[in-house]
């Protein structure tokens, strides 16, 4: 679909090992920035299902829309899908897509407990590895 | 995506009109309403408790794609299927927030807001 959408020749140029981690990490960068901005911006907002509750779809809307925090996370989100299409540019969807899905499932686990204060024990470690790996092998 | 023609740069309202179809209409909605979903999980889960969750996605694409696209798997991503199933159960298991302290102390109606 996207290499319809750019119309790109069916070869892609050859590129350094060096470059495609780069251009892999910013992919990650980018998209573990915006998951851990926006997963703040909820924790300060706080429950919607309460809000909703309370002041109803519009007040949980409202809510969300005039937090800045999460409109900070959502561009990164954008940064991180419009760095993932240059990174499809050069690269072969086969390496990008299973590095970037499983390698954003262990740094969003450590920007968790780093960033969010979250409570990583060994079972949420094991389960970020297991999933890591396993949609590794299912998107390769 | 398949049936419409091949999109380029150089008429970008081919785009904007493909985004009326109604396959593509119904995914965007379909979209939004994932990302209205996951926004509402965050704002009472853990993130590193969300993340490996909404994983189970991959899984159910999969098996849709098996089931009812008639797609082949290879070996390497039933064992992909697996891990993650494996996976979403270790930390489903687990409780889904982190209690800090202070609201552990204090009492229920402070803590329910």
């Amino acid at each position: 679909m996207t290499l319809a959408i750019l119309d790109l020749p069916a070869s892609l140029p050859p590129t350094g090992p060096w470059t495609a981690a780069a251009m892999i990490a910013s992919v990650v960068l980018c998209s573990t920035t915006g998951e851990v901005l926006t997963a703040a911006a909820m924790k300060s907002i706080g429950d919607l299902d309460d809000i909703r509750a309370h002041s109803g779809l519009r007040g949980a809307i409202r809510a969300v829309l005039t937090c800045p925090l999460f409109f900070a996370g959502v561009s990164f989100l954008a940064l991180a899908f419009f760095s993932l299409l240059f990174a499809l540019n050069h690269l072969n969807l086969s390496l990008v897509a299973p590095a970037s899905a499983s390698l954003t499932l262990v740094t969003n686990a450590i920007a968790g407990k780093v960033f969010l204060k979250e409570n990583v024990d060994r079972r949420r470690w094991t389960a970020a590895v297991l999933v890591c790996i396993g949609v590794y092998l299912l998107a390769h | 995506m398949k049936p419409l023609p091949a999109i380029n740069l150089a008429h970008p309202g081919a785009l904007i009109a493909a985004v009326f179809t109604p396959w593509i209409a119904a995914g965007i909605a379909l979209l939004i309403g994932f990302f209205a979903s996951y926004l509402t999980a965050l704002s009472w889960a853990d993130l590193t408790f969300v993340l490996p969750a909404t994983a189970f996605g991959n899984v159910i694409v999969a098996l849709l794609s098996r089931f009812w696209l008639h797609e082949p798997i290879s070996l390497a991503r039933w064992a992909g299927i697996a891990l993650i199933t494996i996976g979403v159960g270790f930390v489903a298991h687990g409780p889904s927030r982190t209690e800090l302290p202070a609201e552990v102390n204090s009492p229920p109606e402070v803590v329910a807001r």
